[in-house]
Order: C-alpha cells, then structure tokens, then sequence
C-alpha cells in the first residue's frame, strides 16, 4: 500500500520536472531575470530530489516485500515437503524438487515484485504524461502518440514468435546434452567400435542445428531494435516537424517543445516493459501451477488421535497380522500376506534374496510406508494409533543408504537428540566400534563431513550410523544389511557388544551373511515376500532348505578367501 | 554439489592468458567481425546525428519561420533513422552469427577432445561434469561474444561521437555538462562494489540454502526417521531468513543508486539551464545547442551505467573458459604410438607374458600373469568378484596400459599398435549393454555405412535377435530410446550380440551378463553366444554352465592371479580353486538343467 503512494508521490515528482524546464527555458526566452531562472534551476534539483527519495522508497517497500513473500512461500514449501511420504521422494528427484524451491518461487518473487512495481509505476506514468501533453498540446499529442500502438502491437507480434522460436532452441539444446550424456556414458562402446569419428560428425549434425535454430531468432530478435528506434524516432521526427510548425507560427513555444520530447522519453519505457510484464506474468503463472501441484500433494501418513496413546511407554513386542503391502496399486505385491510375531527383547533376524520385501518389511514398522492390507501391532496398538513421533522416537533404524550429513561426526551421532552428551558419543562409538577410527582423524569427533571435510569408508559410514541409531536409546533396533561394509572381525566385535546394549530391546537385523543372522533368537528367510523359513539357525540347516543352501555356499566363499 | 561449487567461484573479469585464447577462435571469422566493427562506428554515429539535426532545424529555421528548411531536416531525419534501423538490424545479425560459429567451433573442438580421452579420465570424472563443459560451459561464452564485447565497442564508439559532437558545439557546456561526470563514475565504481560483495553474499547464502535443501532432501528418511522436522524447519529459517535479509540488503544499494543517478542527471540539466540562460542572452548559445545537449546528456548516461552489466557478462565468460580450456589442456590419452604397425590379416594368437597392471599405483590388480589362446580357441575366464577378470579385457583393448610384461597379438606387441587399430580387429560385447537412441539398425551397425542391411539381417538372423525384430512395427527401423528402455533385457543382448557379429571381429571379447532371464531367452541366448564362438579366438568372462564347458580352456582368476588352467574336467579333478568356485556360482545352473 505505501508503495503505491510512493509511485504516485515520485511519478508527480518526474513529471513534473519536465514542467520545471520547460518554464526555465520559456524564461530564458521571454530574456527574464537570473533570479527567476534560478529558482526553476533549484526547483528542478529540489523535484528531482523528493521525487528520488520516493523512488527509493518505492524498492525499499514493493521490492523488499516480494522478497519477504518468497521467504514465507519457500518457508510454507519446506513445511509441507517434510511431511510428505518417502514415495514422494521416491518419485521426484531431487534437481526437479530443488527446482521448484528455487525457479519458481522466483518466478513468483519476480511477479510479486518488479513486475508489480513496474506495472504499477509505468501504469501511473503513462497515464500523468499523458493527460500532461493532451493538456499542453491535443493535437501535437495525437501526433506524437500515432506510432505507439504500432509499437506495442509490434513488440506484441514479435514475442509471439520469439516464444516459440525459444522453445525451439531449448529442444535442441536438451538433445545436444542427451547427446552429449548418452556419448560419455556409452565411451566404452564407442572406443571398442571405433565409432568415435561417426559420433563426432553426429555431434557435427546437432550443434549446427543448434546453431541454426539460434539464427532463426537472432533474425527475429535483432528485428526489436530497428522496430523500436523506427517507431520511437518517427514519434521525436513527428514532433520537431509538427511541434516546429506551430513554434513558427508562434502556437507553440521553445520550453514547450523541449519538455514535449522529455514526456515523449518517459513514455517509450512503459510501452516496452508491458510487453516484458506480460512473460514474467506467463511464466509466474506456469510455477504456481508447479508449486501448487505440490502443495496438493496429500501427507498419507497420518494418526488417528487417541488420548490413551498420547504418553505410551513402548515394551517392543512386534506382530504383523496379515500384513499385505505394494509400492503402488498397478505394481505387484512385495508383500505377501505376512504373518508374524517378534516378543520384546528378542533378536530376529531377516535373510533373503535382493528384492524379496526385507527391506520393505521393516520400513513398515516406523510408518515410512503403510501397509496396504492387514495392521501391524506394537504392543497389542495399532500402529496407526500411534503419534508418528512416539513410534518413531522409539525405534533406532539404520538404513541401507548409509545418510549423512555434511556436519560434524558429533552432530550426526547426536542427530535424533535434542541436546549434546559427550557420554553418550563416546558410549555409542564404542558398541559400533568406531571410536578407534575416530582417534585417528585430526579433530576427532569436531570432523566435518562429506565434501566439505573428509570422506568417510563405506564400514566408517556404516558405523556411524548405527552409533546414530544407538544414540536416541531406541527400544527397538532394526539393522537393515548394516554390515555389508564392515569386515567380519569387526562385525563380531559390534555384534557382542550389541548384545550388551540390547538386552530388553528389539532388535531387527537383515542381512544377507550367516555369521550375522546365526545367533539370532529367530530368522526369518523370506522369499518372494512371503516368509518361506523360519526358526533358529540350527533348526534351519537342519530343514535342509533355501537357509541352508545359503548357509553351504558363504563356507566355501570363506574357504576361497583364505586360499592363496 | 561440487560441481555446483565449482561452478560458482568466479574470478577475475579479465584474464589476458584466458583472452588471448579465446581470441584465437575469433581468427577465422575475422571477416565478419570487421564488418561487425564497421556497422558499430556506424551505428554510434547515427545516433548522435540526430540531436545535432534537432538543434540545426531549431536555430537555424524554426527560429527563422523556415518551413522548407525544416521539412528538409525532418527528411534527413528521417533517412537516417531508416539508415540506422537497417545498420543495426545488420550488426545484431552478424554480432550474433560470429558469436555462435565460435562456440560452435568451441563446442566440437571440447567434444572431439573428449572422444580422444582415454578411460582413466571417464573413471575419475562424473558424466554430468563433463556434460557441463560442453553444453552449458560453452553457452555462456557466447553471450560475451555476442552481447558483451561487441556491444562495449559500439558503447564506446558513441561515447566518443556524443564527446566530439558536444564539443564542437560548445566547450564551456560541454565541460559543465561533464562536470557532473565524475560524480556519476563515482557512484557508479561504488555501487558496483558494493553490489559485488552484496551479490557473492548473496550467491554464498543462496548456496547453504541450496546445499541444505539438497541435502535433506536426499536424506529426507533420516530426518522423518528420527522426528526431526520440527527442528529441521527452524534451521531451514533461519537459512532461508539470511538469504531474505541479503537479498533485501542488495535491494537498497539498487534503490540508492538508480534514483541517484536520476538526481545527477536533473543536476547537470539545472547547470546547463543555469550557464546556458546567461550565454542565450549574450547571443553566444543558442536554443537549439540546449535542446541537442539535454538529449545527449540521456545518451551518455546509459552505457556508461552497464558497464557493471558488462563487467558480470565478462567475468562469467571468464570463468566458464577457464573451465573449458582445462579439460582441454587435459592430456589423459592413451599415447599413440609413433611408427604403429599396421595389422591386415589377423590370425587371433593371444599372448600374456608376464603382465603387471595397476588402476592406481602401488595397488596391483593383476600379477604376473601369462597366458596363450591359439588362434579360434575359447578361453573362459572364471573367478569371484575381484578376481581381476574385467581388468584382463580392459588391458587387451588397450583402455589401460600395462605396468610390465607384454601382450602380444599374433607376436606383435599392441603397444606397437595405434589403439584404433587394434579395436578394429576386436569386438566389445560388455555385461551392461549399451543401446544409444536411434534405430535397432543403427544399435547394430553404430552407424557404420560400410555394414550393408543385408550384413544386419544376417548378423541378427544368426544370434536369433531377427525374431523379435521383424515383429516390431518398424522392424529395424524401429525407434530405440534412450538406453533402450522399451526392450527387454535378454532382447538388448541379442542386439549387442548383432552388433559384434556384424562387425565380424577375428577376436571377440564377451562379458556375460548376470543377469537372469527366463528359460526360453536363456536357450535363446546360449544358442545365441555357440554361434558367436565359433571361427574366432574368444574370451569369454563366464557366468554360464554352458560356457565354460564348451571352453578350449579356462583360466582361473583368483586375487588377481593366474592360478589354475585347463578343460573343465581337469580342472575339476584338481579339487582347487575352480572346483570350489564351480559350486558355488555354476552348479546350481546345473539343477535348473536337469528339473
């Protein structure tokens, strides 16, 4: 609101400048005194100053606001991103994600702020300059103004075909990086082929139709000059022949003229920039659209709130009852009717070909998909009953893809607390073995991760998660093949003091070697989603099935690696 | 991330090494860009002619109720407005065109140079880097072609024009009218500063923003994993507050300066009103003087306020270059050799002598190993994950060299060989197959003209790929996507099946996919891979039963050793390393047999 009254404080200001010169002038002219001529001199310095202020005003209010509306979008974005499922995620990649948090609140801040403003601003002026020359002169005016439509329909008709030649460019551009991606990720069989000539001259094909495709445009776009200093000048040419006539029949005076080729200047910028507003006002459109497909996006995982569930002291015993579960309704079940019960303090563990539903079968238990038949209980509770924070706070899940963050080693093992405990670092890197490692680095838990500090081995990341996952006091663990980088002796070393820390926990493991399953209280092997063994591994070698056939093989991996 | 990174360090504006490489390109074209220089003098002659015009046709006959005299001048002005429209049209066009043909030039050149490099650099560096350098890198050169050298000429060329016309009409309005000149380099050298430090504020924000968002976003599990959101979302506003408030720093400098400039230019029309009225009077200056030089007063205030627009324009430029020029001054080829043999007849006798090879040194992959396959024989390579089987092939190809030893081909050592040459008598079949988009012809013959259609077909036929080819509704024609997405797995090694078979390789090299198909492809395949064998020296990384059975031999790869070699049954009555082996990765293939 301020901002408007600031673009017409400061447009009455610029128009009123030309006024000022003009009276100078005539007063020069009409031979008055210096003092005369000095006030108009200062009043067009005093003018120019007010009306600059206002201006400034003008971006420190419009201007400063569309930044401030874009903080509170990007921040309403954040807080709905958050909430939405792991498929979300899934789904979208992250470039395609970042480009809405980023491209399109900016095409929108660009709406919400220039666009406003000069909208505004040039509606404001066009309009007092306008009705300043009719008032000077009607008919010079209508003169003067004649080749404007042209102008504006001009630039109009030239956009039109700038957009779609623009289109053009960037298929092409898009296929020159396809082409170019598709080329490095192929280098193996091109250099085996020796293809590399007939790739070049392909590339040869593309890039020159890039380069005529820019042409196309170049021969449109290099038309917006001449167009516009044709049609601006012939409105200047119009007025220094008309205006001069009447100057020399005396109708028209010197001061006049000048100030009538000032408004003629002020006006040639509103009638470009309608044509720039009206793109920005297009493509702001586009983002919202974007923008708010994700906004629609629903939460799926939700609770129904039940107040007996509010402060629930989790034991862990867990129990899928027919548990049915696919990614999606068109793709097939990874889950097939699952059927089982885990009692607190137990270990069990999951063994399986990749692809059977493991992984899946334990993402079910802290909600990060849900089921898509049959209920999962914890503690007799429906886990839908459950605040998705007590659930989640209460299992430890050390995932497949081993994330951290680019911080320090210290805040990442402290990530799910909400305060610092040196006891606690020191506790968990000592059960997850990483406390040795951690010895070695310069600043030792002060390491600063990822690209930014050192780069961690696959084990050392595998550790740290689980020391991550250790560190919020879980009552249920789940190890989703948290040991496929870490050696076997090292593993035993974790997997005895585990059983330390775990007594009267749950704890879930999945992985795919023996050594790692075998004292478990049960194992499970699952094959096809559906659960096709079960029992103790001596009770499953016994069964001489797929465990056992297993079991065979990963001998004689090890008999082949110690062998020389 | 890194490459986002590196991406966003910006240097210096100008870089004379940098420059005087990039004019190198200019070179051939050098036509074009003087008769670009010629349209720029003048483009910025034109327009301060007309100003000049304005004040003859005021003093000299409006002021004398010239009728004619001004009707003549609004003709010449006329003219010259249709002049200048024409000139620019031209300089735009060829500005441009030159622009284009060097990134075009640029653009191959990097792209050539890329084909030239050898795997080692592919391995250290991401697809999606190199891809940058090429497409995007390139771009941004062109808008310092096209709009930021060439515009700063015609900026100048004007500037100088506007000088001299001003001065011949009056000095002393011409000094008072430059007085205020100073004020306006001035603000202008300060507002850029300012703007600048403001701006890599900014960019830095902007980044942790990004890098945060990026980074939650991959890591979302781990956040909703551990209940963290409320938490995240008061560091992500707080990143997102620091973003805003710079944003909205640099706001200010921009709402300072424009009106500022606006001030100064009211400034210097109140002097020139101010100086002029008292020389009017005297007779000295006349109207037409003060008219023209109001308006070139507008002229001379634009370029000079870009050039902090041209200043970006060229440190990007330079930045992209000096990213450009790095991959091109980077030297990982696999050295050619000077006096290569040339190979016409191969015969196919592979020879391993000794061979040491490193990926990186001091970390040997293979040791001492030596070997010979006789010309048409079968050599299955067997061995568990690291064993160094694929780097066997990758030394044999020459898409590494060796450490010591010597491979030989027919006796003649393929370091002696030009690498494409050597190629040329090999074919690649790889684990992943690679289809490119285009046709299912042009996956099979890579474009080369010199396999007939008919060799296609035929090739096809033999590995039973025409099958399903002839049932597709464009038959060879048929549209490949990209990676071959709609085929299916066991169809797309069938066509890399073709392809080596067209090629009609004396050597060929198969990596056996893993990968499991169902029974009627894996007869089709197996089929498929007897017809590829047969007739040429082979070297088959084996995944399957039926493979290493029908082997002439089979080397037994085991921590980058040779350790064991023979038949498969003599192998398996040594009780060894490839009798363990054997049960572990093909017996069960085996059962699947007989069930």
């Amino acid at each position: 609101m301020w901002g408007i009254i600031c673009i017409l404080i400061s447009n009455f200001g610029q128009v009123y400048i030309p006024q000022l010169i003009k009276n100078g002038i005539n007063s020069i002219f009409d031979k008055a005194e210096s003092s005369v001529i000095l006030k108009f001199v200062i009043l067009i310095t005093a003018v120019s100053l007010i009306s600059g202020l206002f201006r400034f005003l003008i971006r420190q209010t419009i201007i400063v606001t569309s930044w401030k509306i874009a903080n509170d979008f990007r921040f309403d974005f954040w807080q709905h991103l958050q909430k939405l499922p792991l498929r979300f995620f899934q789904n979208n990649s992250t470039g395609n994600i970042m480009s809405h948090a980023t491209n399109d609140i900016n095409s929108i801040r660009t709406f919400a702020g220039p666009s406003v403003m000069y909208t505004i601003d040039n509606g404001v002026k066009f309009i007092l300059v306008f009705f300043i020359m009719l008032s000077m002169n009607p008919l010079l005016t209508l003169y003067a103004l004649i080749p404007s439509p042209f102008l504006s329909l001009v630039i109009y008709l030239l956009m039109n075909r700038v957009h779609a030649k623009y289109v053009r460019i960037q298929e092409k551009f898009s296929d020159l990086t396809a082409r170019a991606q598709e080329n490095f990720s192929g280098i193996r069989v091109i250099k085996s082929y020796v293809r590399e000539e007939y790739e070049i001259e392909n590339y040869k094909k593309e890039s020159r139709e890039y380069l005529n495709r820019k042409m196309d445009l170049v021969k449109i776009q290099a038309l917006f000059i001449p167009v516009f200093l044709m049609i601006a000048g012939m409105s200047f040419i119009i007025v220094l022949w008309a205006g001069g006539s009447s100057m020399i029949n005396g109708k028209f005076t010197i001061g006049e003229f000048v100030a009538f080729y000032a408004y003629l200047s002020m006006l040639i910028w509103p009638m470009i920039a309608f044509g720039w507003v009206a793109t920005m006002v297009q493509q702001a459109e586009a983002s919202m659209k974007r923008l708010m497909k994700i906004f629609n996006e629903p939460y799926e995982i939700t609770y129904s709130e039940k107040s007996e569930t509010k402060k629930l002291h989790i034991k862990g015993t867990i129990e899928f009852n027919n548990v049915s579960f696919r990614y999606k309704d068109n793709l097939p079940l990874i889950l097939d009717r699952i059927n089982l019960r885990i009692e607190n303090g137990q270990t069990v563990a999951f063994i399986g070909q990749t692809g059977t539903g493991k992984t899946s079968l334990v993402n079910l238990i802290p909600r990060l998909y849900d089921v898509t038949e049959g209920e999962v209980l914890l503690d007799g509770i429906n886990i839908k009953d459950i605040p998705i924070e007590t659930l989640r706070k209460n299992i430890g899940i050390v995932p497949q893809e081993n994330f951290l963050f680019s911080d320090t080693l210290a805040n990442n093992l402290i990530y799910g607390l909400d305060e610092e405990n040196e006891n606690l670092i020191k506790n968990v890197s000592d059960i997850s073995q990483l406390s040795k490692d951690v010895e070695g680095f310069p600043k030792g838990y002060e390491t600063i991760l990822g690209e930014r500090g050192i780069t961690l081995s696959g084990g050392q990341k595998q550790r740290s998660t689980l020391a991550r996952a250790l560190a919020i006091d879980p009552k249920i663990l789940i190890l989703d093949d948290s040991f496929s980088a870490v050696d076997t002796h090292t593993e035993e070393e974790i997997l005895k003091r585990l059983k330390v820390f775990m007594k009267d926990r749950t704890s879930i493991i999945i992985s795919h070697r023996i050594s790692t399953v075998k004292d478990s209280d049960k194992i499970f092997v699952l094959h096809n989603g559906k659960i096709a063994e079960e029992g103790t591994h001596q009770q499953l070698v016994e069964l001489n099935g797929l465990y056992a056939d297993l079991n065979t093989k990963q001998l004689l991996e090890e008999e082949l690696s110690v062998m020389d | 991330m890194a490459e986002q990174r590196e991406d966003e360090i910006l240097g210096k504006a100008y870089d004379s090494r940098l420059m005087r490489r990039l004019l190198v390109y200019i070179k051939p074209y050098k036509r074009y860009v003087i008769a670009a220089i010629i349209f720029n003098i003048s483009v910025a002659a034109l327009g301060p002619i007309r100003p000049i015009l304005t004040k003859i046709a005021i003093d000299d006959y409006i002021m004398n109720k010239d009728y004619n005299g001004l009707f003549m001048i609004v003709g010449i002005l006329f003219g010259t407005l249709i002049i200048q429209a024409f000139v620019q049209y031209f300089l735009t066009y060829f500005t441009e065109l030159v622009g284009q043909k060097i990134i075009y030039d640029i653009r191959m050149q990097l792209f050539s140079h890329v084909q030239k490099l050898a795997l080692k650099y592919f391995d250290r560096t991401p697809i999606g880097r190199t891809v940058t350098r090429v497409t995007n890198d390139v771009d941004a050169l062109n808008e310092m072609f096209s709009s930021g050298v060439i515009t700063v000429f015609s900026d100048v060329f004007m500037l100088i024009w506007i000088l001299i016309f001003m001065f011949s009409m009056s000095v002393e309005l011409t000094l008072i009218t430059l007085a205020v000149l100073p004020f306006l380099f001035w603000a202008t050298f300060l507002f850029r500063r300012k703007v600048r430090e403001q701006y890599r504020k900014v960019r830095q924000h902007l980044a942790s923003l990004n890098s945060y968002m990026q980074e939650r976003v991959t890591g979302m599990n781990v956040v909703q994993i551990f209940a963290k959101e409320k938490q995240e979302l008061k560091k992500f506003s707080s990143i997102n507050d620091n973003f805003k408030t710079a944003n909205i720093k640099s706001v200010f400098y921009y709402a300072i300066f424009f009106p500022f400039v606006e001030l100064l230019s009211a400034v210097s029309i109140s002097l020139m009103i101010w100086f002029a009225s008292g020389e009017i009077i005297n007779g000295v200056l006349t109207f037409g003087i003060l008219t023209a030089f109001i308006q070139y007063m507008e002229m001379f205030w634009r370029p000079v306020r870009d050039l902090s627009e041209k200043y970006d324009i060229l440190q990007r430029a330079m930045a992209a270059s000096e990213r450009i020029f790095n991959l091109l001054d980077d030297n990982t080829v696999v050295k050619d050799v000077d006096n290569p043999v040339l190979l016409n007849k191969v015969e196919g006798k592979i020879e391993f002598k000794n061979v040491y090879f490193s990926y990186n040194p001091g970390e040997l992959i293979l040791k001492n190993v030596s070997f010979t396959i006789n010309p048409g024989e079968t050599a299955a390579i067997v061995g568990a994950t690291g064993a160094g089987k694929t780097s066997l092939i990758n030394i044999l190809t020459r898409f590494y060299d060796i450490e010591s030893g010597s491979i030989t081909i027919d006796g003649i050592d393929i370091n002696k060989l030009d690498a494409k040459e050597l190629r040329k008598h090999i074919s690649l079949v790889l684990q992943d197959v690679f289809l490119f988009s285009g046709t299912i012809k042009s996956n099979i013959n890579l474009g080369n003209s010199e396999i007939s259609d008919d060799q296609i077909i035929e090739a096809a036929k033999t590995v039973g790929a025409d099958n399903f080819i002839s049932q597709l509704p464009n038959k060879y024609d048929e549209e490949v996507k990209e990676k071959g997405a709609t085929l299916s797995v066991g169809q797309k090694q069938l066509i890399s099946f073709a392809r080596a078979l067209a090629y009609n390789p004396q050597i060929l090299i198969l990596d056996e996919a893993t990968s499991s198909v169902d029974t009627e492809t894996e007869q089709l395949i197996q089929t498929a891979i007897e017809k590829l064998l047969v007739g040429r020296t082979s070297i088959v990384i084996a995944h399957r039963l039926s493979t290493i059975q029908n082997a002439d031999k089979i080397l037994v790869m085991h921590k980058g050793e040779l350790k064991e070699m023979g038949t498969h049954q003599e192998l398996l009555a040594r009780r060894g390393i490839y009798y363990r082996l054997y049960q572990l990765q093909y017996k069960d293939q085996e059962i699947v047999k007989t069930a």
